[in-house]
């Protein structure tokens, strides 16, 4: 692909907007599928969606959703053994689908980064960080030995590590789980790219130095007018920092929408659950946590129609037989996949007694829509 | 680093005390008489104990000890009962000998070990790691006494690329030397393959799975610098704990080749001197290849600060 960069200098460039038109990235109908001995895990199942440059995407869902494939698929980095991949990704315009590894290795790191998860196990941990910084630096910007070390400590006093002249020596295991975050930050950041994904860049870490890590994340994407693809298990996390939201469940987006939309009209009742799970600091103490009921379901053996059907409070027949499929109504940018999707809060589904086991969902879908609380013993599938 | 390097060096003087205890008294446990050895079986019993006396045989077993460890400290290790050569002499020229086998074999194990690893560590179960895993699995079976022969039979009686037997010193002709020395560092070789490729595959293996060799990918790095630069490293552990280990019981492990190939290291000396219950030699040899045996551990010691930075830190 065209590089846009030429003579790299220790100042950290600000890149103007690509050459090409349209969105940076627009992800095709991606199926990703891994071949395992009970059969095929079909972890990504169908998704689309375009990310604009310097835009700030969130992609939320439970663990085992599909979300982390899904930002690994995107960017080509599944091993190809046993990964079966299918529907097309374009980044700036060029296919990365259709790229073979040295052509992504040009990319990668370059144009689109990612930032892992548990920076205790991404970096190395036999290598000072200094040098995992002019790694890429050396690769893609041509820099010397003095030049990318230079860059290396501007990139870690960018974001925010003290005196970075001497922690550029150090080694990962000296550093805390917050610094070593950053660290990774610097890395993902050093080539300036115009892409980063963060999968769940966050989570290994303290809430205290999550909401740091982001903000510190949000402020270098302003400066260097990036776009992000954050990816969460905690609506919470992307509710203040993302534009558009993207709800998972199953492998496919069951809910896409702009983020004020989203948490004002929630069409999805997953969406809904997995709001109504983040503790707010405004609840009793000792209020129960509004975990959503079950387990996120065997993506071998998918459950037949919608896929939240045996979880969803309101589920009905159709729910259980015929799969939405992902529609607006209304607004063009909101999509959901939903036969009685929420209105105002409260679904369109007929009244008809509730098929969850039990738990605090079951009563409280029990209670919003009118009826008497369900009983405490599991109600089962009795009237079926 | 310091202090974890003066605890191992104080280590390596109290387990040196201790082999140098251990040698001096298992000689003494041998069975047999030197002086039977050096008189005949029909000596007088008066002529044995004068013998006894002159050699300092009939002190305490500690003043004998105190005697010899101070003499050794002088580089004075005794002389050999039988050819009255000086041990330190059979040592100065056996292990110049033996060292340059182990180099050799463990240089050949390396090359051929470390490469294969990192190639079919990538893939594992196909069909280049089944043969590498299986072949090895053969040559660890094969100990040097069955592979000598056979490279004999092979490559210097059947084909003649080799010769069979002999030894010249590196200084004297170094590339006759480097050309006698590659059939019997081949028959040593193959166990030290063997191993080393069977736990760096697997350690490398492991490796791969990490979350880091992911996010040198996603740097763009080529698969090549990814395997040496990010994967080796911290695969090499357990590969450079058993070399040490291996390259320690070469030193006196050499002798069957050295036998077999008629080259006078320290080996082969040692074997010939218990045969003939030369004491003074036995000791002298056993004690030299113990404390080399202690210092190549203490030199992976080092190796290990270098390659993981952690350790320093346990």
């Amino acid at each position: 692909m065209a590089r846009t960069k030429g003579g790299a200098s220790n100042t950290l460039q600000f890149r103007d907007a690509g050459t090409h038109e349209g969105p940076l990235l627009v992800v095709e109908d991606l199926h990703t599928s891994f071949r395992t001995q009970r059969g095929t895990v079909r972890a990504v199942d169908g998704v689309s969606f375009e990310v604009q440059e310097g835009k700030t995407l969130g992609i939320v869902g439970e663990s085992g959703s599909g979300k982390t494939v899904l930002s690994r698929s995107i960017m080509g980095l599944l091993p190809p053994r046993d990964v079966i991949r299918s529907g097309t990704v374009h980044f700036a315009g060029h296919e990365l689908t259709a790229m073979d590894d040295t052509s992504l290795r040009e990319v990668w790191g370059a144009e689109l980064s990612m930032i892992f998860q548990d920076p205790m196990t991404a970096l190395n941990p036999v290598k000072r960080i200094g040098d995992q910084i002019c790694e890429s630096l050396a690769l893609h910007l041509g820099m010397d030995r003095k030049e990318a070390r230079s860059t290396a400590v501007e990139l870690l006093r960018s974001v925010g590590i003290p005196s970075p002249e001497q922690r550029v020596r150090w080694y990962p295991f000296q550093l805390s789980g917050g610094m070593r975050q950053r660290v990774m930050i610097a890395i993902a950041l050093a080539c300036a790219p115009r892409l980063v994904m963060a999968d769940e860049p966050t989570t290994g870490l303290d809430v205290t130095v999550q909401a740091q890590i982001l903000d510190l994340l949000a402020d270098l994407q302003r400066e260097r007018h990036m776009a992000v693809i954050l990816v969460t298990h905690d609506l919470g996390v992307v509710a203040s920092r993302a534009d558009d939201i993207i709800v998972m469940y199953a492998g496919r987006i069951v809910e896409r929408a702009p983020t004020r939309t989203l948490f004002h009209d929630t069409k999805m009742p997953y969406t809904r659950a997995l709001m109504d799970s983040i503790p707010r600091l405004a609840d009793p103490s000792g209020a129960r946590l509004n975990a959503i009921g079950g387990r996120p379901p065997d993506l071998i053996n998918p459950p037949t129609g919608c896929r939240f059907s045996p979880r969803c409070p309101y589920a009905q027949d159709k729910c259980r037989e015929l799969e939405p499929p992902l529609r607006t109504v209304g607004s063009p940018d909101h999509l959901f996949a939903c036969w009685f999707p929420l209105v105002d809060g409260m679904s369109t589904a007929p009244a008809v007694p509730v098929t969850v086991s039990s738990g605090p969902a079951a009563a409280r879908s029990a209670v919003e829509n009118g009826q008497a609380p369900a009983p405490a013993e599991p109600t089962g599938e009795a009237e079926a | 680093m310091g202090k974890y390097l003066i605890r191992r060096f104080i280590q390596l003087l109290v387990v040196s005390f201790i082999i140098s205890v251990l040698v001096f008294m298992l000689v003494h446990l041998l069975p047999g008489d030197p002086t039977t050895q050096i008189l005949g079986a029909n000596d007088t019993a008066a002529n044995r104990a004068i013998l006894l006396k002159q050699l300092g045989l009939n002190l305490p077993l500690w003043h004998q000890y105190t005697i010899w460890l101070n003499a050794a400290f002088h580089g004075n290790l005794g002389t050999s009962y039988l050819n009255h050569e000086s041990v330190t002499h059979i040592l100065a020229t056996g292990a110049p000998v033996s060292i340059e086998l182990i180099l050799i074999s463990q240089l050949i194990a390396f090359a051929i070990a470390i490469p294969l690893a990192l190639v079919v560590s990538r893939k594992p179960n196909r069909w280049l790691d089944n043969i590498s895993t299986t072949s090895t699995f053969g040559l660890l079976a094969l100990p040097p006494f069955v592979v000598a022969p056979i490279l004999v039979a092979v490559f210097a009686v059947g084909l003649g690329w080799f010769p069979a037997t002999g030894y010249t010193p590196f200084t004297q002709a170094p590339l006759t030397n480097l050309h006698e020395m590659i059939l019997p560092s081949v028959a040593i070789t193959a166990g030290s393959i063997a191993v080393y490729f069977r736990l760096l595959r697997s350690d490398l293996i492991s490796t791969l799975q990490q979350d880091f060799i992911t996010m040198a990918r996603s740097k763009g790095l080529s698969t090549t610098r990814i395997m040496w630069r990010h994967a080796f490293r911290p695969s090499s552990f357990s590969l450079l704990a058993a070399a040490g280990i291996n390259i320690g019981s070469l030193i006196a492990g050499t002798f069957v080749v050295e036998l077999l190939f008629a080259m006078p290291g320290i080996g082969y000396a040692l074997v010939q001197a218990v045969e003939q219950r030369d004491y003074l030699v036995v000791q002298g040899i056993s004690l030299v290849v113990a404390i080399a045996f202690v210092v190549i551990q203490f030199i992976i010691d080092f190796i290990f600060t270098i390659v993981d930075p952690r350790v320093v830190r346990e």
